[in-house]
């Protein structure tokens, strides 16, 4: 809003810089927020969440994960997904030019609320593609129960 | 001074698409390039060599059931797709590649008259 009027003006130094902030994003953004680029980059493994009536899953796009590293846990309704994706570098005799080092490496560790009504003792992670699926019940709402008077 | 071009990335119309990352070295051999595929099965991705250009196209293929309702999405397209050109010393007759875990490795050797030959010198 405030940006917006600041830029339109065309011919300052602040909308040069806008411009030049926007070519610069674009370059590594083209189709937001669909680029798999376009989450910042502290934010690996990318999280989809969703969720039937009585279930929710969690999908962590982490590929290259060594899944003895992995380590997911529950703390006070709060999801924990960490691990570790090494660097891998191909071994070659003699010396190796980097063209593109954007896959992520090193270790990682996001967290992520539930729900109140998720059941924290049935849970199910599977890591398989690259992709960690982690399923969990919800808990059941109770019933309205119906009290007699003595 | 050979390198991988421009990369070039053509969204189909009206199709969201996502760039997976890649890593590309070079060494005396050839090239590797390993690229971010997460959720993409084997049968879901294809790498075409035309002429110079690589391309490695496909979608993610997530087995979820049919009432699941996104709540949260930091992912939402499923297809993915990008260009690359390769040198004329590149030999892409002959690239390997494999699908693990969600990565893709791709080996595209330099061909043999590429590679850099030592030569003798002769004294005398």
């Amino acid at each position: 809003m405030f940006y917006a009027s600041l830029s339109s003006r065309g011919d300052n130094i602040f909308s040069e810089l806008e411009r030049l902030q926007q070519d610069v994003q674009s370059l590594f953004c083209r189709t937001s927020p669909a680029s798999i680029r376009s989450v910042a980059r502290g934010a690996f493994p990318a999280i989809n969440v969703a969720s039937t009536s009585n279930s929710i899953a969690i999908y962590a796009f982490a590929p290259g994960v060594d899944p003895s590293t992995l380590d997911v846990s529950i703390d006070r309704g709060v999801l924990s997904i960490a691990g570790q994706c090494a660097k891998e570098v191909p071994d070659a005799n003699g010396p190796v030019s980097v063209y593109a080092a954007e896959r992520f490496a090193g270790s990682f560790d996001r967290k992520l609320a539930l729900p109140e009504d998720a059941n924290p003792s049935n849970i199910d992670a599977r890591y398989s593609d690259g992709i960690l699926r982690i399923t969990l019940a919800r808990k059941q709402k109770a019933e309205p129960k119906r009290i007699d008077i003595q | 001074m050979n390198s991988k071009q421009e990369n070039s990335v053509q969204a189909r119309n009206n199709r969201n698409v996502w760039i997976p990352s890649v890593d590309i070295f070079e060494d005396e051999t050839g090239i590797t390039l390993l690229a971010d595929l997460p959720g993409v099965p084997k049968d879901a991705v294809a790498v075409r060599i035309d002429g110079d250009t690589l391309t490695i196209e496909g979608e993610i293929r997530l087995a979820c059931p049919e009432e699941l309702q996104a709540e949260y999405a930091e992912v939402r397209a499923s297809a993915f797709r990008r260009s690359f050109t390769l040198s004329s010393e590149l030999d892409p007759g002959r690239s390997e590649s494999v699908l693990n875990d969600g990565v893709l490795k791709l080996r595209v050797p330099k061909s043999e008259r590429a590679q850099k030959r030592r030569i003798e010198v002769k004294v005398g």
